[in-house]
């Protein structure tokens, strides 16, 4: 008996194959990844409710606006986004306790016990003519200004950087360094 | 001397091709893996701003997008030049009147489960050069409709002096 032959499959056409589906993937997808800064935006407040009690105390809010030439003011202060990080670092810290600087509250946070926690806001405000790179310039600069203040008491408290903490502690450290930015309510958007 | 001389004459030995299916392969492995299926085509011009203190989406299907930028060539004639919000796959028509916002965020949270739904964020891609006016009427439309867990969509990179 022969021995039967096994036909060989053509395989010269594999890789035309292949570089369809190859072709077929470049076109469909996409690469980007999904990144950006998460922000929270403060629900619509209801229409019978009070101006006053949205007050804060003067020396607790620090006002950064953007003017339509992506000029910077911070404090009543115009300067350079370069300069901004210092600034809010200054003002959350308030390593000397000025009395014009925010006031610190002693809260007990969980984890570490007693901590003074600053009660400053950051109230963020701009024009209808500043452009988005200036916006999200400033606000890349305040989160890292708050990043870097949360590393520093990580540090300070646990002896790791914060994103090297557990969630337990990294809770701790959030409610000790809040990040309070208030995106103020634009002046001039018309009532519907 | 003689050993300089080239035996072929000029004729060039045929190259193996055989391993060129796996190479082929290996290439569209990387490509499944490291991309995402395009959600839909973005008809304005986006180039989001740049920003080192960036974080990453957590949940790629609760994520909403608004892309805002000027139309792309072939859309210039419709919608003009001026910045423009794209929704799903539609050029809103005015951008005085947001309305269409409000349908789109109620018919996505339509998609997204119950449970999720308060987890539900959506991507503001607007373009570095658009004016914050149209993205600050945005954002008052998305209170008006309390989405409120939003994202810039920024890439990374050294911040622009």
């Amino acid at each position: 008996m022969a021995k039967k032959k096994v036909p060989e499959i053509n395989g010269s056409s594999m890789a035309d194959i292949a570089f369809i589906a190859l072709i077929f993937f470049l076109m469909v997808t996409t690469m980007d990844k999904e990144e950006g800064i998460a922000r929270q935006l403060p629900p619509i407040p209801p229409e019978d409710q009070k101006v006053e009690d949205q007050q804060v105390n003067r020396r607790n809010i620090i006002q950064v606006k953007i003017n339509s030439n992506d000029r910077l003011l911070a404090g009543g202060v115009p300067m350079d986004v370069s300069q901004l990080k210092d600034k809010i670092k200054e003002f959350m810290t308030n390593p000397n306790d000025d009395p014009n600087l925010p006031e610190k509250e002693v809260k007990e946070v969980k984890g570490i016990g007693p901590v003074p926690v600053s009660k400053g806001v950051i109230s963020l405000q701009n024009d209808r003519g500043t452009t988005y790179q200036a916006y999200i310039t400033v606000q890349n600069e305040l989160v890292k200004a708050i990043n870097e203040l949360r590393d520093d008491f990580s540090m300070r408290t646990f002896g790791k950087k914060y994103a090297k903490l557990d969630e337990e502690q990294q809770d701790a450290v959030r409610e000790a360094v809040p990040q309070r930015i208030s995106e103020a309510e634009p002046k001039d958007v018309k009532k519907r | 001397m003689a050993k300089f001389i080239k035996e072929n004459k000029g004729e060039l030995p045929q190259m193996n091709t055989s391993s060129l299916p796996d190479i082929v392969f290996i290439i569209l492995m990387f490509f499944m893996v490291c991309t995402s299926m395009r959600q839909n085509e973005t008809k304005v011009r986006v180039r989001t701003p740049q920003a080192s203190e960036i974080a990453k989406l957590d949940r790629k299907d609760l994520a909403t997008y608004i892309y805002i930028g000027t139309p792309s060539q072939q859309y210039q004639k419709e919608y003009g030049t001026d910045s423009r919000i794209q929704l799903n796959d539609v050029i809103c028509k005015d951008n005085s009147d947001l309305s269409p916002i409000r349908d789109f965020i109620a018919s996505e949270r339509e998609k997204i489960s119950e449970v999720d739904r308060p987890f539900m964020q959506v991507n503001i891609k607007a373009d570095q050069d658009t004016r914050m006016g149209i993205i600050t009427d945005v954002k008052q439309e998305l209170r008006r409709c309390s989405a409120l867990k939003i994202m810039y969509g920024a890439r990374k990179g050294g911040v622009q002096k």
